[in-house]
């Protein structure tokens, strides 16, 4: 079943959130204004505009905005101007009711309420209102590679009966291979049938944003997240324009326009950017060891001011199984490793030390 | 002397604070209200010899012999409704929801200081854990913004938690200015499902300003940590407070505090510091109320 009578697949393109935590949250109204018209005019139909860690995530523990995010979810409002809808996200336990009344009052017509992918009875109330406030919802199934399908679908089943009108398989730590996509995608489908629809959220930290997208969408997603030129956490996401490109190849409509994509992304967003998202080391082992992809600059921080190792930091969040938003524990973490380091180690450690950061 | 008292909740947090009020030699814990006939803490508290029902708050205030002191571990909302009620009988309510119906007391912070108030409200677990640390702070310098991230167990948050996670924030971003002192608060929960559970963790962030005297809040920290020790036997700091100078835009500073808390065992696994925290910190505020009535009624 497609999308809608027009598309196959709706994208969703979250430069403008997950590229937050890329840009340490120092996003400005014009480059909102500047993304947004990029997007719009290649058609891309859902723009995703929040603090990283979405609405009121701006803290010590997340890295504080440069600009109010109700004033960027304003300015994309504006510039939109109805050719696309403008989406944020929220997850409970960092945001409130309060701010998703804020921005259905700003104009954002769709709302992301996430949460870890065992943690959806969290999210009960946030979507009971959304719904009530007359705003579209979609829920997130953060670090959706730690659970079985079976899981992921029960918690699924959870969200929708509050009033989650589609459920994302979230690989926030670019961690999930090929199968393992299209497992937990059929399963979700199955479970939710025709109440809700299925989506994928897609990092590249194990370089495979494309093929796993595609692969959610055989397996009968609908929906998926993509950021321009992978500006997002850790080596970044799904990239929009190769994903529209792949998906047009494929005959998978998306209202997307391949060519203009490419001229938005390098001449639009990229220079927005503070740098490229590449596949480095440290966003290697995000994706290999399973860590939450917006650590990467928390980590690069904590190497630094500690001088130890930012990949031994991962590993060790890894061992820890932290989740979206304990990015608190890493200076802990960090300390941590300081206190265990030798005289003998130390050469190690500077090899290995953060390095330039992407 | 005692003060006889009710719990109502039988969950978790209800239970385990049945063992440490059993404790006390101030406080005879005599009832214990539910909802679910077939709950584990009721019948526990049977076995205990305290008189339990399933029938909720009308039971309880039918008993010809109120008790003088309630504790509510239900949720924000129950107790909501039965807080009104419990004042009409002239009864005595510790409230160990996030409803915040009566004023905040965190035991390091102001143990006495609403001592004849009808109603008072213990905060939230990540508050008692976390406030004490940004008092302690802000009792030697100015502290213009605070922010807490409270991360528990996904094992030790129920459904009272779980339904209101928003009351959490709500409550313990308040309690971080009215009792911690800061300017403005914030807070964050976090519920990791880990298995083995965690150990509850949490890290409070201050500002600082540019000339604020670490070694005095240092100083003041470590003693308020010995404070809450003296009743949680399991709260430490992780790492020594980590200063970081000229952090925010506007040229202040920062200290960060990290805390690990282990609960004592009684009923709920070691993990669940967050709970333990809560009910050790009521059962230290229900004993003071108690003195205070036995002393009036002497």
């Amino acid at each position: 079943m497609p999308y809608s009578d027009d598309l196959d697949v709706r994208i969703t393109d979250s430069a403008l959130r997950d590229g937050s935590h890329a840009k340490a949250h120092q996003f400005t109204e014009d480059h909102v204004r500047s993304v947004v018209a990029g997007l719009v005019s290649a058609g891309v139909p859902v723009i995703e505009v929040s603090h990283g860690d979405g609405l009121a995530g701006s803290s010590f523990n997340y890295g504080f905005s440069a600009v109010d995010e109700r004033s960027l979810m304003s300015a994309a409002v504006d510039e939109a101007n109805g050719r696309a809808a403008i989406a944020a996200l929220m997850l409970p336990g960092i945001g409130t009711i309060d701010d998703i009344k804020a921005c259905r009052d700003l104009g954002v017509s769709l709302v992301r309420i996430a949460t870890h992918c065992t943690e959806a009875d969290t999210s009960i109330q946030h979507f009971t209102i959304a719904r009530e406030l007359g705003l579209e919802t979609v829920g997130f199934l953060m670090m959706a590679h730690s659970q079985p399908p079976e899981v992921l679908a029960a918690q699924a089943r959870i969200m929708v009966d509050a009033g989650c009108q589609c459920v994302y398989v979230v690989d926030s730590a670019g961690a999930m291979i090929l199968d393992e996509v299209t497992e937990r995608v059929t399963t979700l489908s199955a479970e939710l049938g025709d109440a809700a629809q299925v989506g994928f959220h897609g990092h590249q930290n194990l370089s495979l944003g494309v093929a796993n997208t595609v692969l959610a969408i055989r397996a009968g997603a609908v929906q998926a997240d993509a950021c321009t030129r992978a500006f997002g956490a850790g080596s970044g996401n799904t990239p929009t324009e190769a994903l529209a490109a792949v998906l047009d190849r494929l005959g998978v409509t998306t209202g997307i326009d391949p060519l203009t994509m490419f001229d938005v992304a390098e001449d639009v967003v990229r220079p927005v950017m503070d740098g490229e998202c590449v596949l480095d080391r440290m966003s290697l082992i995000m994706g290999y060891a399973g860590v939450y992809s917006s650590f990467l600059r928390h980590a690069y921080r904590a190497a630094e001011r500690y001088g130890v190792s930012g990949a031994e930091i991962l590993m060790r969040c890894g061992e820890r199984k932290l989740i979206g938003g304990q990015e608190d524990q890493i200076i802990d973490i960090a300390f941590e490793l300081a206190g265990e380091r030798t005289d003998d180690e130390a050469h190690l450690v500077t090899s290995t030390a953060g390095g330039s950061e992407a | 002397m005692t003060v006889t008292a009710a719990i109502i909740g039988s969950g978790n947090i209800g239970t385990d604070l049945l063992y440490k009020l059993r404790r006390s030699d101030v406080i005879e814990p005599r009832y214990m209200v539910g909802v679910d006939p077939a709950s584990e803490g009721l019948e526990r508290a049977r076995a205990l010899g305290v008189e339990t029902s399933a029938e909720g708050v009308d039971w309880l205030l039918g008993r010809p012999e109120l008790p003088e002191i309630v504790f509510e571990a239900t949720s924000a909302y129950v107790h909501v409704r039965n807080a009104p009620r419990y004042r009409e009988a002239g009864i005595r309510a510790v409230d160990l929801t996030p409803a915040a119906r009566g004023p905040f007391v965190i035991p390091p912070v102001n143990l006495t200081e609403h001592i004849d108030e009808m109603n008072v409200n213990m905060v939230t677990c990540g508050g008692q854990a976390t406030i004490p640390m940004v008092y302690a702070v802000s009792r030697v310098t100015p502290v213009a913004y605070a922010e807490i991230v409270a991360t528990v167990a996904s094992k030790s948050a129920g459904p009272g938690t779980r339904n209101n996670i928003d009351e959490f924030t709500r409550t313990t971003a308040s309690a971080v200015e009215v009792l911690g002192g800061a300017e403005r608060g914030k807070a964050i929960i976090i519920l990791n499902p880990a298995e083995p559970p965690l150990i509850m963790r949490d890290t409070i962030y201050c500002s600082l300003e540019p000339d604020a005297d670490e070694e005095a809040v240092t100083a003041s920290i470590h003693e308020i940590v010995d404070d809450v020790q003296g009743y949680v036997p399991g709260y430490r700091l992780r790492v020594p407070p980590q200063f970081e100078r000229d952090f925010t835009p506007d040229g202040r500073g920062r200290v960060t505090i990290f805390i690990e808390v282990e609960g004592s065992g009684d009923y709920l696994p070691p993990y669940s510091g967050n709970l333990d925290i809560m009910t050790a910190a009521a059962t230290k505020v229900g004993n003071e109320i108690a003195r205070k009535l036995t002393m009036q009624e002497a």
